[in-house]
């Protein structure tokens, strides 16, 4: 058969097995974007208003950034704990990855609230914390998003690479295709990897655009 | 009666004096407005009476109790600030950003609601035309004048004012000083003015305090203040006869 005609069944295959490839993708990216955003927007806020500590948070989240994605993985295997082959290896990796950008677009956000809107809340008599709730933390919420969005785009793209140590993931189609030279099952796993991002990209996109004009 | 005393007040930020030895008062009922140039420690003396700062020698007295013994939350709840560019919380409406002291004091809603209109009429806005809008639908002006009925919302008998009309066009500027006193006094409030506009001052105050890199060079009415010889203050009156 030619290498151009779409042979059905193998279509039909592809979608059988797809729909969970893409279920387990997106328990990847969903998993370690909570813990991320769990980590990074509270860390951000509590070193938002220290240099020293600031310099130091945002320090260590890059380390994780620096080091290539699949040596990443490679390097979290012999772990013992956070280790080993699976989703949860993979999910150290993603949220490691995810964390600076959430933590630096937190400390921007919250930096960059207007000294004058600040020094009004200060001299209304709020607390700590409900500068935080009623002012900090809305005005900063677009550059949170974006934080997020940037994130969640480039976890999406990341967790390809998981399906290497096993844990799945549409990567598992992009990985099996390469090794078998089968241009479909590349783009199975290519194409709704990179709609997934455009989805993220616009939904989270959306949100920001209507926390920025509130 | 004093209602705002500065005693030997000193304050620095490390090595750096930014104001010394100050002795003030503030009777209740008057406007004084602080004056000097910039980095003369006005704000920072303004800052000392609501516990925004607190001195690092000597002691701000506020209602005869030292404001280092208030409860910090309760001090500034008891005085209205202004700022220049107002201090608006953009993303709430004029009505949220007027009644929200009274929110977090924990008013009834009602009461916030009735208590809102009535400030924006006092300081000539139609509620119901601008409660709905936000910050950035308003002109400079109207921010301030939303600005001066959100320090007003919780009635306190103080209020501050940190260069509030600094940022306006000039007109604006000379209709918010005309509307400005007959406000402080229909409302009976006692006011601190800071400004480094010394027209402003004689218009505004009912007595001049001048600062001059962190010490009181001068302290009277507009009057005193016009004959006064301290050099600092004679090159105030000069920019004051050269505006004519």
């Amino acid at each position: 058969m030619p290498d151009n005609v779409v042979d059905y069944d193998v279509l039909r295959d592809i979608l059988e097995e797809g729909l969970p490839l893409l279920g387990e993708h997106l328990a990847l990216v969903i998993t370690a974007m909570v813990i991320a955003a769990a980590i990074a927007i509270p860390l951000g806020i509590l070193v938002a208003h220290t240099r020293r500590w600031r310099a130091l948070a945002t320090g260590i989240a890059g380390i994780g950034q620096t080091i290539p994605s699949l040596a990443l993985f490679g390097f979290l295997i012999p772990l013992p704990l956070i280790g080993g082959i699976g989703a949860h290896t993979a999910i150290v990796a993603l949220v490691l990855y995810a964390v600076l950008p959430i933590l630096r677009n937190t400390i921007t956000g919250i930096q960059g609230v207007d000294p004058a809107v600040r020094d009004s809340a200060v001299a209304m008599g709020m607390t700590r914390a409900q500068m935080l709730r009623l002012v900090e933390l809305p005005l900063a919420a677009p550059v949170i998003l974006s934080g997020l969005r940037i994130a969640t785009v480039a976890t999406i793209g990341t967790a390809t690479i998981a399906a290497a140590i096993g844990a799945g993931g549409l990567g598992v189609f992009i990985f099996r295709g390469i090794a078998s030279v089968d241009k479909w099952q590349i783009l199975a796993g290519a194409i709704p990897s990179a709609l997934l991002a455009l989805c993220a990209d616009a939904g989270i996109g959306w949100l920001e655009k209507r926390c920025a004009s509130s | 009666m004093s209602l705002i005393e500065f005693h030997r007040v000193g304050f620095q930020i490390g090595p750096k004096v930014i104001l010394r030895e100050l002795n003030l008062t503030v009777e209740a009922g008057e406007t004084l407005v602080l004056l000097g140039r910039s980095g003369s420690g006005k704000t920072t003396a303004l800052r000392l009476i609501n516990g925004m700062l607190f001195p690092t020698s000597g002691q701000v007295v506020v209602s005869e109790r030292p404001t280092t013994e208030w409860d910090a939350v309760a001090l500034k709840r008891s005085i209205g600030y202004v700022i220049q560019e107002s201090g608006l919380f953009p993303h709430f409406t004029v009505g949220r950003n007027v009644g929200l002291q009274p929110e977090l004091a924990g008013w009834p809603k009602e009461k916030i609601g009735e208590r809102v209109r009535t400030l924006l009429r006092t300081v000539s806005l139609d509620p119901d035309e601008f409660l709905a809008r936000y910050p950035r639908q308003l002109s400079g002006g109207q921010r301030q004048r939303v600005g001066v009925a959100r320090a007003l919302a919780a009635d306190p008998g103080i209020l501050l004012f940190d260069e509030p009309f600094g940022a306006l066009d000039p007109v604006t500027r000379l209709d918010l000083q005309r509307e400005f006193p007959r406000l402080v006094t229909e409302l009976g409030k006692t006011a601190v003015f800071v400004t480094h506009d010394v027209r402003e001052a004689m218009k505004l105050g009912t007595r001049i305090a001048l600062l001059e890199a962190g010490c009181l060079v001068f302290a009277g009415t507009p009057g005193e203040f016009q004959m006064c010889g301290h050099p600092e203050a004679r090159a105030f009156q000069e920019v004051f006869r050269d505006a004519g």
